[in-house]
């Protein structure tokens, strides 16, 4: 037989004491959440490698299959720390916003779970022949819509265009475009102001919308979401992805359920056929239910529990350095702060200050206390994966309050100043933990601290409205290139560029310098004014580096997936054993 | 001398009185008590016995992070009885400052309460009439929410309209507004109740035809009628109080996280639950446990000393 039939899922009377005792527990911190697992019949198929071999032998099956009733109901139960933002592909450019998005909708291009390229609605792409400024993009073919209509080059305009428009978050990505056309029913060109050789590195988190339900739906204009405001497209979807969204409460439940039309329904695994994501803030609880087998699949395993989790049956820890570094940022740019005591002028203007600041913290302490070794300290905002990223400057931040309470002295706050420090605390590892560290670590140069800590659904908005002046935040840089870095949240905040520069740092030699970045084509060049504006951002200590990420995803051990640095699970990739 | 001698037979009245009999004959009673005072004490007496100020962030070394009761630091070496919470803070000490809190807001929130809800019952009992409609109807209302949503309302907006730099420290006393107002609809209809009945009665009567204000007899005729239900309640709002405050600041709406209550601290333990620092949980849990339950055994004597019919 090709297939074996009734593997079943651990069944509702755990064998395991330990883990029925934990799941006694995570039941009374997660009421809601159901107790019985699904008995499911899982349809296997020996592996022959890639080829048309497996793909026949796969539809041979599925038709043997489809006579024997129900073929297989794995049932994937995900937890993290917080929810999506918004279902609006193009409102906000975070994380776990574009990892909901990415099971629903699909971009041209993705990266698949290691970070390598990989055709997704796009089959090929490539400079025009004799114009550098043209990229030319073959679209896949007999794709539909969830909701039955063709992808087609028009929803490529639309939802470029739309990406680019007034509330969209994602239009720092798409700068240097100047037009997208149709060029053919699966063709489109993407025109870019001078030639730009990354382009396709920019488009892996731009989800393509149905032109037609756009309109239909009054869909058209990107959700608002530091205003407030909600829209259909933010509560309802409509994408060519792998997985349909069925039910979604924010914050509470989010359900997914296979798409049997996608294209790939027969290139990936697709094990999963049933997503249920429920975010857990407390770490505590999402431990418990990780390990009670509540859930199968946690993104942020906190790091105090590592050996628990991992020294318990059935789970397994995977841990992988992210593409993403934590900092902290300063408004330098402001008169005069709202959230400090200091009257009629800014303490963060002067550099002194931010450096004294910088040197106040004592990465190591967080690195070994907060974090237990789960982390890499760091001196710059980049991560090591990017380019423009040196070991020199990575390294450069050094602890020392002696040298740190000379330099306020120098300053003029010898007796330091009150300032209120906005953290989120569910959106990075420990980012709470790691704000308290540093209150106790600025008292120690007179800087008293007021720590605000809140859900980043509330703390993001500050940051994007100029309403924080000392602020946590994480980049992850999904382009691998500084000029991602550059464009959200060094450039001056303007209409198409630095919405994430909540520094108020403005600077027009190096604004031009970054707007150069898309058109430079020479390699060596572009470094080197890569390097420049990095000097640039290092000597006027723009942002506080604390450290990078270090990913730890734990997972029931019938769930087999290698950690992406994205911390983007793609669930349409996941193989279940 | 004559003062002096006053006061000492007004100790041995109170020693030879019902109430210190049955106090002296209910163990329960007397263990209660003797927690309560030492809890109050060390609470009291924290800047002078608690080896480190936990509230001065300047004073924390974050590498004393997570140290086990008793046992030295992996890579400072220093020793804490408690153990160090996530970070660094010496669980004993912040226990004992963090009482001083979760004390200071009971006391103060009952207070606050009392002072509320018995001028709204005395008002509503003795005047009757709309006053009285209006009094007790907000009190319905305000029953139908539970009383901790109502503390987390006034919570949220009290927090809103506070400037940022002295949220810190306006925290405590928007807690302690919170809970007392959420807290006063008990007296308000002990007070009514007992009101109505003594207003009914010949020495009110009495003082009304010789002419006395309305004022005057609500406080001096009145009042001292009624206080003793008040004091039974009293003394369990105060455990209940200090369970409102641990809760709202395990919730995270407290006590800022620089200035821990017992609230917090579960909040901080309980992050650690299954990674085996179990001295952040179980301490402060153990403390709050040991207050309230001795304030509310406690109040249950001094319910059953005051009634007659249970004498």
């Amino acid at each position: 037989m090709l297939w074996n039939m009734g593997k079943q899922g651990l069944g509702q009377s755990d064998p395991n004491p330990i883990r029925a005792f934990y799941a006694c527990i995570a039941r009374s911190f997660l009421g809601h959440v159901p107790v019985k697992r699904e008995t499911t019949m899982t349809l296997t198929l020996p592996t022959f490698g890639k080829g048309r071999v497996a793909t026949t032998l796969m539809l041979s099956a599925a038709i043997l299959g489809a006579g024997l009733a129900p073929v297989s109901a794995e049932t994937l139960r995900w937890a993290r720390a917080g929810d999506s933002l918004t279902l609006d592909p193009h409102a906000q450019n975070e994380g776990p916003t574009h990892t909901l998005a990415h099971q629903i909708y699909e971009p041209l291009i993705i990266r698949d779970m290691s970070g390598a390229f990989q055709p997704a609605l796009a089959t090929d792409w490539a400079p025009k022949q004799g114009d550098p400024n043209v990229w030319v993009f073959n679209l896949r073919q007999g794709v539909k819509y969830h909701d039955g209509a063709d992808f087609t080059a028009e929803d490529v305009v639309f939802s470029i265009n739309r990406a680019m428009s007034e509330n969209s978050n994602m239009k720092e990505l798409l700068s240097s475009v100047a037009e997208v056309r149709a060029t053919g029913d699966h063709q489109v060109e993407i025109v870019t102001n001078g030639p730009n050789p990354i382009l396709p590195s920019n488009l892996t988190n731009l989800f393509m919308m149905d032109k037609g339900w756009a309109e239909a739906n009054n869909a058209v204009d990107v959700q608002d979401v530091e205003g407030g405001e909600t829209t259909f497209a933010a509560t309802n979807t409509n994408g060519t992805g792998a997985y349909k969204l069925v039910s979604r409460e924010p914050d509470v439940k989010t359900v997914l359920t296979i798409n049997d039309g996608y294209w790939g329904r027969n290139e990936f695994p697709m094990d999963v056929t049933e997503i249920v994501y429920t975010p857990i803030q407390n770490a505590a609880t999402r431990v418990a239910a990780l390990l009670s087998g509540e859930v199968d699949f946690i993104q942020d395993v906190p790091v105090q529990d590592l050996n628990r989790v991992s020294n318990t049956d059935g789970l397994v820890v995977k841990t992988a350095p992210q593409n993403r570094v934590i900092f902290f940022g300063m408004n330098m740019g402001a008169a005069d702060l709202k959230n400090d005591n200091v009257d009629g002028k800014n303490p963060l203007a002067d550099v002194r200050v931010r450096r004294a600041m910088s040197m106040a913290i004592n990465r190591d302490a967080i690195q070994q206390v907060v974090m237990r070794g789960q982390s890499q300290p760091a001196g710059m905002i980049a991560p090591p994966f990017v380019n423009g990223w040196t070991a020199d400057m990575d390294g450069s931040s050094k602890t020392d309050v002696a040298a740190a309470k000379a330099l306020m002295a120098e300053a003029g706050y010898g007796d330091g100043f009150a300032i209120q420090l906005d953290c989120p605390n569910d959106r990075y590892i420990n980012d709470e933990a790691i704000c308290q560290a540093a209150v106790g670590m600025l008292a120690q140069i007179g800087i008293t601290v007021n720590l605000d800590a809140k859900p980043k659904a509330q703390h993001f908005p500050l940051i994007t409205n100029d309403q924080t002046d000392f602020y946590m935040l994480g980049w992850g840089v999904p382009t691998y290139d500084s000029a991602y870095i550059f464009n959200f949240l060094v450039h001056t905040r303007g209409s198409d560029r630095g919405s994430w520069n909540g520094t108020g740092f403005s600077n027009t030699d190096v604004d031009a310098k970054i707007v150069s970045l898309e058109s430079e084509t020479d390699l060596a060049a572009r470094n080197a004014t890569i390097q420049d504006i990095w000097t640039v951002v290092q000597d006027e200590q723009l942002y506080i580096p604390i450290h990078h990420q270090v990913l730890n995803w734990g997972m029931s051990d019938k769930v087999n997936v290698d950690v992406s640095p994205e911390d983007d699970p793609k669930f349409k990739f996941f193989v279940l054993n | 001398m004559t003062t002096q001698k006053t006061s000492q037979s007004r100790l041995a009245r109170a020693w030879d009185s019902d109430l210190a009999y049955s106090f002296r004959k209910t163990p329960v009673a007397v263990v209660s008590a003797v927690i309560v005072l030492v809890l109050i004490l060390g609470a009291v007496l924290a800047p002078w016995i608690a080896p480190l100020n936990p509230f001065d962030p300047a004073s924390l070394n974050l590498m004393n992070g997570f140290t086990p009761p008793s046992t030295p630091n992996a890579f400072t070496g220093e020793t804490f009885v408690m153990g160090t919470d996530d970070q660094g803070r010496d669980v004993f000490s912040t226990i004992l400052f963090g009482m001083r809190i979760s004390l200071f807001v009971g006391f103060s929130a009952v207070f606050l309460a009392i002072i509320l809800g018995v001028t709204l019952g005395l008002l509503a009992g003795y005047l009757g009439g709309w006053v009285e409609t209006i009094i007790m109807r907000v009190a319905d209302i305000q029953l139908t929410f539970p009383s901790i949503m109502v503390a987390m309302l006034i919570f949220g907006i009290a927090k809103g309209v506070t400037p940022p730099e002295y949220r810190d420290q306006m925290a405590i006393w928007v807690l302690i507004l919170a809970i007392g107002l959420s807290d006063w609809v008990q007296f308000a209809r002990v007070v009514r109740g007992a009101t109505l009945v003594e207003k009914n009665k010949e020495y009110v009567q009495a003082a009304r035809l010789i002419g006395r204000s309305p004022v005057a007899i609500m406080l001096r005729h009145i009042l001292p009628n009624v206080l003793n239900p008040v004091l039974v309640i009293a003394t369990i709002s105060l455990a209940l109080a200090i369970i409102a405050e641990a809760t709202l600041s395990f919730l995270g709406v407290g006590a800022p996280p620089t200035k821990p209550s017992l609230g917090t601290l579960i909040r901080i333990g309980q992050e650690y639950m299954f990674s085996g620092e179990w001295w952040i949980l179980l301490f402060p849990a153990v403390t709050l446990l040991a207050l309230a339950l001795s304030i509310n055994l406690l109040g249950d004597w001094l319910r059953d000393a005051l009634n007659p019919r249970l004498r």
